[in-house]
């Protein structure tokens, strides 16, 4: 098992070195730190005279060692549009996604186990196939889309809920600011997080009804009813917990690439998070900030899909003894 | 003698598009408390199907069409779900045929066996681990306590058997329904599976019903056989008798192959093959491998008589 | 031919699946109207003059009765005719980039699975991080990327193959994995071991030998990529990285009507988006019809 740790956090690492590699590379060819220093109306004199004291004409092997080593000290340079620290303006953005990944990811499990689940144990239903044919069409709309029409209908039409923003928020522990404790914010959240779990919930769906399904023809099952358990428990702690592993590998790196669809999530409902903050800094050609998104996002994918695997390994007694996978 | 279990014209279909396919025909057979059948048959005989739906366990499509299943005076196919569910692992437990499927992979063995005594009596968790480790004990398994923290994919296939068992073990059922217990383990502790389940069957007064395709193992183990084929009971009776006198040309055949039989360096062979169930012939389903097979072979189905040995056999031509 | 297609399997199969052929007409009428887009459309949208900016978001014809089916946009662009165009935009981006994922793909499967050892362990390192990633999240890098390179001027003029581009190198790792699989199972058989100890050069064993019979699970993905493609374009033209808004794509097309969905002209979004699900959801239904039919192992789901 420890070898196993080992080696996962190795290759974790190996893809943060590359990721460095591409970040620098980016400042590298595009960024210009002078800018994002003094402006533009500075002579070019000037700016050859910063350019030395930066450092800009060393090797680039030296520069990218600088970068990392600033990197891992937090400092992922300055936005040029927020006159701040890229690391500072991500981790002031980073709350507002996180929360709505967060209530994406509870409004996906709440949903798609017990649905899941009855779809596998009354695959002939008609609930069942209307949840399968919902979940294909589910699959087919783009997010934007369900989040444009949700908008349309809650907030213009039905004036519901607030179509944009995040509402009224709260600084908890003196930097996160928190939609999550106010009424206004918990309204505001409602729609981009709906429209954030229906791109996740088909899949989700069809993957615990087809494990899910497997799981109830195995050998072991039959045999626990066979011992006279309730069919309650034979459903949820043979059945289910067997459909656990396969659902937190697929899962966990799934909710890694939710990260992926705030960004459209983000733009439509001008939700302030660091999705809506990138394309803001495409738009504007922040590249400190374009560099410490890749960088920051980079990191969380990482990190989500190495715990992702230990868990897996944790939870899989095979795993666990031979220490492999 | 008390019976047990009573079995009466069992009938267990197969539910297809918009037909459906008979498993078991109109099966019956009576079991006294204590008394170990065996049911042999071919793959494809329906013995498992007429052991799972004694429990009310048959998979789908399959369902029982027709019969009673009349057990400790009641008749189990009229139950509720949940009072059959009282019954299954309590009073009447199963064995499988591979310890290695058998077994949850994620869940220790303790909780396995902790949860099959909970379900049925009214105990604490203690007790039922208390419970759980002397019926360890009883199949050989050593250091209990231990055991009981580990996961199945931790022991042999030997080793995952005996727990089997054990979990068989822990209500004290009055029946056991072991369906190919040894099939999918080694050769070299076939032999010994089989002799703990007869011990422990003998010293814990259950009765057996054996599921199986080895008339040899019937013969050393039950007191009575019954021989299956294409989904029907062709032969019923003492096993001894029925071993060393069958009747049924279809137990004839089974009796000459069996190695200890062979005259020379061949084994004797049944010709042809079952018929699968969507192409049983009319009449007697032997007909077409059948040496004695005669005009009503081919129009009437026989019915299981008692014959002139004091057996029953479905025949026409035996007297 | 003709006639042997006529009694296959296939066809009376597919016959039988009314989902399969309603996707299919549906997806057949999506494509004619965007290959045909310039016969059928009542006005060119890239030709400003055709375009009377007084006829800007004129609602559909049934409500406002005037002379568009659709209804026209914020330009005064007739809807229908910028949806037909637009259609043909996405579907041309879809299969551009879905036949340089294949060939990147088939290459690298090939390769990784029949060379095996390190080459393709560090090939599947490479696709395992990349789909780890998501492919939304690596064309939405590369997108950004370029477009910071050049500029958002210079990238108008690129953006067509730049699209097929993006999408082409962040999704080809599907395809490296399907063909990787079925090559491996190819190798085993007797076939690949009597062509290797008749002496034939290993890349005459990979292109004739083991490549025609990974093409199966290469088709049946192949539906589903290019479904994939179409929507990884919409969501970069909906994020500003795709197509501009004079060229438009369906996704383009959703992004300029999106602002005017607040103020009640909600046509200028609803068409597009709805032409854009049809055609995912017609693609994808055939696939899934595809697969159950070649794959009778699946069948049973």
């Amino acid at each position: 098992m420890f070898a196993f740790i080992i080696r996962r956090v190795a290759q974790a690492l190996l893809v943060m070195f590359v990721i460095s590699i591409i970040g620098f590379g980016i400042k590298y060819s595009f960024g210009d730190p002078v800018r994002e220093m003094v402006g533009m109306s500075v002579s070019a004199a000037d700016r050859e005279a910063l350019r030395d004291q930066l450092g800009l004409n060393d090797p680039i092997v030296v520069q990218w060692t600088r970068f990392v080593d600033k990197a891992l000290h937090g400092d992922l340079g300055r936005s040029f549009f927020y006159r701040k620290p890229a690391t500072e303006v991500i981790m002031k953005k980073a709350p507002a996604t996180l929360e709505l990944v967060f209530c994406s990811a509870l409004i996906i499990l709440l949903v798609s186990i017990p649905a899941g689940i009855y779809a596998a144990v009354h695959p002939k239903s008609f609930l069942s196939r209307c949840l399968m044919g919902i979940s294909i069409i589910g699959v087919s709309v783009p997010v934007f889309l369900t989040a444009i029409l949700l908008i349309y209908i809650f907030a213009v039409e039905l004036h519901w809920l607030p179509s944009y923003g995040r509402g009224e928020t709260v600084q908890l522990w003196g930097f996160w600011d928190s939609g999550l404790v106010t009424l206004d914010g918990l309204k505001h959240l409602i729609l981009p997080s709906i429209a954030l779990s229906s791109i996740m919930l088909p899949l989700f769906i069809r993957l615990i009804r087809a494990e899910m399904k497997e799981v109830l023809q195995t050998e072991y099952v039959k045999f626990a009813r066979a011992k006279g358990l309730t069919p309650w428990r034979v459903l949820m702690v043979h059945g289910f917990k067997n459909t656990l592993l396969p659902v937190i590998t697929v899962g966990g790196v799934q909710i890694g690439i939710m990260i992926a669809y705030t960004i459209l999530t983000e733009t439509v409902f001008q939700w302030q998070g660091m999705g809506f903050m990138f394309i803001e800094a495409v738009e504007r050609s922040d590249t400190s900030l374009l560099v410490a998104y890749l960088i920051f996002v980079g990191a969380l994918f990482v990190t989500v899909n190495t715990v992702v695997d230990i868990i897996y390994g944790l939870v899989n007694p095979m795993v666990r003894v031979s220490g492999r996978k | 003698m008390d019976t047990l279990l009573d079995v009466r014209n069992l009938t267990v279909k197969f539910a297809l598009r918009d037909s459906a396919l008979t498993a078991v025909n109109n099966v019956s057979f009576t079991l006294n408390r204590g008394e170990r059948l065996g049911l042999v048959g071919e793959s494809g005989a329906g013995k498992s199907v007429t052991g799972f739906s004694i429990i009310n366990l048959v998979s789908k499509p399959g369902f029982i069409a027709d019969g009673s299943v009349w057990f400790d005076g009641r008749d189990l196919a009229t139950l509720s779900q949940e009072e059959m569910r009282k019954v299954r692992g309590n009073r009447i437990s199963m064995i499988f045929q591979d310890p290695m499927m058998t077994l949850n992979p994620v869940l220790t063995i303790g909780t396995q066996m902790v949860e099959t005594v909970l379900a049925h009596r009214n105990v604490s968790k203690a007790e039922a681990e208390a419970i759980a480790m002397d019926k360890l004990r009883k199949v050989y398994i050593n250091s209990p306590e231990k055991r009981l923290k580990q996961y199945p994919h931790e022991f042999s296939g030997g080793m995952r058997q005996r727990i089997v068992i054990a979990i068989a073990l822990l209500t004290d059922p009055a029946l056991i329904i072991a369906d190919e217990p040894t099939t999918a383990l080694d050769v070299t502790i076939q032999a010994e599976i089989m002799d703990l389940l007869l011990e422990l069957c003998r010293t814990e007064d259950m009765g057996l019903i054996l599921i199986t395709h080895d008339l040899g193992v019937v013969s050393q183990v039950t007191q009575k056989v019954a021989v299956m084929y294409a989904g029907s009971i062709v032969e019923l009776g003492e096993t001894e008798q029925v071993c060393s006198n069958p009747q049924h040309p279809y137990t004839r055949g089974l009796i000459a192959a069996l190695p200890e039989a062979a005259t020379g360096s061949r084994l004797n062979q049944i010709p042809g093959s079952m018929p699968n169930l969507a192409e049983i012939p009319v009449g007697c389903a032997f007909n077409n491998r059948c040496e004695l097979g005669k005009g009503a072979c081919f129009t009437t189905v026989p019915q299981l008589e008692r014959k002139q040995s004091g057996v029953f056999a479905a025949c026409h031509e035996l007297e | 031919m003709w006639k042997k297609f006529r009694e296959s399997y296939f066809l009376y199969s597919f016959l039988r699946d009314p989902v399969a052929v309603g996707s299919f007409l549906i997806l057949l009428v999506l494509v004619l109207l965007a290959l045909f887009a310039p016969l059928l459309a009542t006005q060119n949208p890239y030709d400003g003059s055709a375009i009377d900016i007084l006829d800007a978001e004129i609602a559909p014809r049934w409500i406002s009765h005037g002379k568009f089916i659709f209804g026209t946009d914020v330009q005064g662009r007739d809807i229908w005719s910028t949806i037909l165009y637009g259609a043909r935009v996405s579907l041309l981006i879809g299969l551009g980039a879905v036949a340089l994922q294949a060939v990147l793909g088939i290459v690298v499967g090939l390769v990784s699975g029949y060379k095996g050892g390190k080459i393709d362990s560090i090939l599947m390192r490479i696709t395992d991080v990349q789909l780890s990633f998501s492919s939304y999240m690596v064309a939405i890098f590369f997108g950004a990327i370029l477009q910071t390179a050049v500029g958002v001027g210079g990238y108008a003029d690129i953006a067509l193959p730049f699209l097929v581009f993006v999408i082409g190198i962040s999704e080809w790792p599907q395809y490296a994995r399907t063909v990787r699989a079925s090559v491996l199972a190819e190798k085993k058989k007797e076939y690949v071991e009597a062509a290797r100890v008749i002496g034939l050069k290993p890349t005459r064993i990979m292109w004739r030998h083991i490549l025609p019979n990974t093409l199966t699970p290469v088709l049946v993905i192949s539906t589903v990529q290019v479904a994939n493609a179409v929507m990884s374009e919409a969501a970069l033209s909906f994020l500003g990285l795709g197509m501009p808004a004079n060229q438009p794509s369906l996704g383009s097309l959703i992004k300029s009507g999106f602002t005017y969905v607040l103020s009640g002209s909600w046509w200028i979004t609803l068409f597009p988006g709805l032409v854009l699900v049809l055609l995912v959801l017609s693609i994808n239904l055939l696939g899934d019809w595809l697969r159950d039919f070649l794959n009778p192992k699946l069948y049973k789901d």
